[in-house]
């Protein structure tokens, strides 16, 4: 801030006006609420694919994954076609018993935020907490039913607080998730419900109150760097814990009534919390007036002016790509550099800049937007009007994926390796071609895959930095839901279906390439 | 009276059978040793007596009982894990408390058993210690102790040594047999290493691939292997085949041997086993020695190992022998043609 004083002063009317603590409890407390939920529905979730071992399994977690390297637009819209006023369950309803309009009006309410929050995050909860769990040595849970104890109590008296560490962790991110939460409570939500994220987008782009803005982005980043070192802090703990020495549990086919119970319950939970929504937004972007047809995603192709904001959607598509490529060439090449320096640096300089390449994971993207946009605005870099501020900021929130996808595999690299090659009479650039490069090939495509999917997604710093005439699909999805009319709506479903293809079909394809155990997600 | 009796048990984890036929019985407070390879049941059967499993046939009876309906939470039987699975977050004392206070005992009692637990496997310093901060050797008396505490009906130990190195088990060896002889408790104990089972039971059960091969007290076991595998098993190397003759002696391409045990029938192919210890070293000159079977041969290695030289042999029939020799005699040269005798007592017939 160029004055002190500014910020000072919104500081203050932050903590003294109702409207901005009512803002900042309800960011809380949905946090709470969906982090709670979340943690009920998917514990029972990471039992079952921790213990069990069934056909189909390694799917059912791909598929669970799905949500959430979903855009925010996506599953928002996704829960408007299968919840909302005009969505699917309300459609069938008026048809069967012909309701003049839908009976079904959680439209704008929290309990809607809620259920795409649990949707989004079910399996951040599934992979931590079943990962942790599968890798627990069996017999310790065994010595203690030896010993006497119950099945009841070997639960809550040692697997429990085993777990902990990775329970706590899992919850922290999913609660920072739900804290930070942008593109579902500003389409989900309505005007009245707005987390500090929606807030300083208000702030900023509506009211153009850059001060309050800034000072809301500054609460949202202590917040959040907070949590994080908590995080990280039990990220740390959970290694300690499990030592080198932990073992795998083995996991049983399922036999007894019992195990089909369990595991059919989850897998019932998954496609009904999971698939319902997609199947909802896909079915709903087929579905117009005169039942089952492609008019919507014809329209996305079609050049028809209707406005004088209005670009036509087959440009959206183009822009997303071509800024999406953009990231990728971006994120790949700082991703490499930033990784080759971390693992060439070591001891306290690699200690010191590790967490300052993951920076951009832990603030916000809203927040990483209204950064641009203040810090790029003046002379030498004045970037607002360029058209290369989008991939720029999707660049910062994409080449940490890079980086983590990256470094290990780098690290695996042995010295001995590198030496011989060049013993051998390879120049130092013909090691790294020849002998690093083919090695972390793999890993490089993933991450540049992540930076992909990434860069279509990303709607919250896009918000800001996207100039009216050069929007992505997610504006796009945003602005045909912000417009009145069946078509708008129809469009919205059929490019968020389009996106889902995309990020979902991208998602699968880093699943099979990622080598198992490398990687750090 | 025997306090646990397995008939007939069978196992199938995986469409794989990896327990059939399984009969023992132990006595009240016997050291039973089950002794294998890897991979061979020993493990799958002390999970199916305290519970862990469920057998496919088969019963297991506890005082005459079938135990099949108890839980294994109910059934206070102590259990040591291979990897001792101390509980991470627990620290020592209330690793060793742990099976007293889920079966509600007093404060006061619980802090009377630990201390003596604890004194029991002398880690009475370490009490509040984190269990994480342990040695190898610190850890399998925790949880020996913990295993311990509750006391148990029946302690079943799984592989105790399996994960120390060679000196610490040889001392944790002699502590646990002197701890077990102290408190008198009725033991199961796995192991894959024949010393140890020699060490420490009472009676030594030989697995392989899901089967008992045989049942003996270790000195049995030693003197009469039922077959080739225990044999070559309990680390023998010297295992002739050879042909029972009309005379009851057994003709080997090394002479024939006549041992004092009883033989099978003439004609019948057996293998003659020859221990180590059998060995006399002889002039060339000698031919002859009574009770000993004389064979000419060159040594192709001789080591000295601090009580007894071990030398690696070739018989001028072919066959390669390892033999041991006392360690105050004129050490042979590698390359050397001697001769040696081989005490008949020392061998056994087993089948082929």
């Amino acid at each position: 801030m160029p004055d002190g004083n500014w910020a000072l002063a919104s500081l203050r009317k932050l903590f003294t006006s109702g409207y901005y603590a009512r803002t900042l409890w309800f960011t809380f407390w949905q946090a709470a609420v969906s982090t709670v939920l979340t943690l009920v529905l998917a514990l029972p979730g990471a039992y079952v694919v921790s213990h069990y071992q069934f056909p189909g399994k390694k799917l059912l977690q791909a598929f669970a994954t799905v949500p959430f390297v979903l855009p925010t637009v996506v599953v928002a819209t996704a829960f408007q076609a299968l919840l909302g006023s005009r969505g699917m369950i309300n459609v069938l309803l008026q048809k069967l018993f012909g309701f003049s309009e839908g009976p079904l009006q959680i439209n704008h309410s929290v309990l809607l935020v809620l259920l795409a929050h649990v949707f989004f995050n079910y399996t951040v909860i599934l992979r931590i907490v079943g990962g942790f769990w599968a890798r627990l040595d069996p017999s310790i849970a065994e010595a203690a039913r030896v010993l006497g104890a119950s099945s009841v109590r070997v639960f809550f008296k040692v697997t429990l607080p085993l777990l902990k560490p990775a329970i706590l962790a899992s919850t922290l991110l999913v609660f920072i998730f739900c804290f930070s939460s942008f593109g579902v409570i500003l389409i989900l939500g309505g005007p009245r419900l707005a987390t500090i994220e929606v807030e300083i987008y208000r702030q900023a782009v509506h009211l153009f109150n850059l001060p309050m803005a800034a000072a809301l982005s500054l609460i949202q980043i202590v917040f959040i760097l907070l949590m994080m070192w908590v995080y990280t802090a039990l990220q740390r703990k959970q290694v300690v814990t499990l030592g080198p020495a932990a073992g795998s549990g083995v996991q049983v086919p399922v036999r007894s009534l019992k195990d089909r119970l369990w595991v059919g319950g989850n897998v019932m939970l998954i496609m009904l919390l999971v698939g319902t929504p997609l199947f909802g937004l896909v079915l709903r972007s087929f579905l117009s007036e005169t039942g089952l047809s492609l008019v919507f995603y014809k329209a996305l192709f079609e050049n028809t002016v209707q406005s004088i904001f209005y670009v036509p959607p087959l440009e959206a598509v183009l822009y997303s790509c071509g800024f999406a490529l953009v990231t990728l060439l971006f994120s790949v090449v700082i991703g490499l550099l930033a990784a080759q320096f971390l693992s060439l640096s070591k001891g306290r300089l690699s200690a010191l800049f590790d967490p300052i390449f993951m920076l951009p994971l832990s603030t916000s993207a809203v927040t990483l937007g209204f950064g641009f946009i203040i810090a790029l605005d003046r002379p030498p870099l004045n970037l607002r009007t360029s058209l290369i501020l989008v991939p720029l900021a999707h660049t910062l929130v994409a080449f940490p994926f890079v980086v983590r996808s990256v470094l290990p595999a780098l690290r695996s690299i042995p010295q001995s390796l590198k030496e011989s090659a060049s013993l051998l009479g390879a120049s130092p650039f013909r090691v790294w071609w020849a002998v690093e490069l083919p090695i972390i090939g793999r890993s490089l495509i993933v991450g540049a895959v992540f930076a992909f999917t990434i860069s279509l997604g990303e709607f919250g710093a896009t918000v800001f930095v996207a100039r009216p005439q050069t929007p992505t699909m997610p504006l796009a999805i945003y602005r045909f839901l912000g417009q009145p009319g069946a078509m708008n709506y129809g469009q919205a479903m059929a490019m968020s279906s389009l996106l889902m293809l995309v990020t979902a079909s991208g998602f699968l394809l880093l699943e099979k390439l990622r080598v198992e155990g490398q990687g750090e997600f | 009276m025997s306090i646990l009796d397995v008939n007939n048990l069978a196992k199938v984890i995986e469409s794989d059978l990896v327990l059939q036929n399984i009969n023992l019985t132990l006595q009240d407070s016997e050291i039973l040793c089950l002794l294998g390879p890897s991979g061979c049941g020993k493990t799958t059967l002390l999970r199916l007596i305290c519970g862990l499993e469920t057998p496919d046939s088969g019963n297991i009876l506890y005082e005459g009982r079938d135990i099949k309906p108890v839980d294994p939470h109910l059934r206070n039987f102590g259990m040591m894990f291979q990897e001792f699975a101390l509980f991470p977050h627990k620290n020592v004392f209330e690793n060793v408390v742990f099976g007293l206070r889920v079966k509600n005992w007093q404060e006061s009692e619980i802090r009377k058993r630990a201390e003596a637990v604890l004194a029991l496997v002398g880690l009475t310093e370490l009490s509040q210690r984190n269990v994480n901060e342990l040695s190898g050797g610190e850890r399998q008396r925790v949880a020996l102790a913990r295993s311990l505490a509750p006391q148990p009906r029946l302690l079943l130990l799984d592989e105790p040594m399996g994960s120390l190195d060679r000196v610490l088990r040889e001392r944790l060896l002699t502590d646990l047999q002197r701890i077990l002889k102290q408190i008198r408790i009725t033991t199961i104990f796995v192991t894959h290493d024949h010393n140890e089972a020699f060490a420490i039971a009472d009676r030594i059960a030989v697995f392989n691939a899901g089967q008992i091969e045989q049942i003996d007290r270790p000195q049995d076991l030693y003197k009469k292997p039922a077959n080739r595998f225990v044999a070559s098993f309990l680390g023998f190397q010297n295992l002739i085949s050879g042909t029972v003759s009309a005379a009851g002696g057994i003709e080997t391409p090394l002479g024939i041997a006549h041992l004092q045990q009883s033989v099978p029938e003439a004609g019948k192919k057996v293998t003659l086993l020859i221990r180590p210890e059998a060995a006399h070293l002889y002039d060339l000159s000698t031919t002859t020695v009574p009770g000993e079977l004389l064979v000419t041969a060159q040594i192709k290695d001789i080591r000295f190992q601090g009580t007894e030289y071990r030398l690696s042999v070739r018989t001028e029939s072919g066959e390669c022998l390892v033999v041991n020799l006392p360690n105050d005699i004129q050490a042979p040269e590698a390359g050397q043609q001697v001769r040696l005798g081989l005490k008949e007592s020392a061998m056994s017939v087993i089948e082929a």
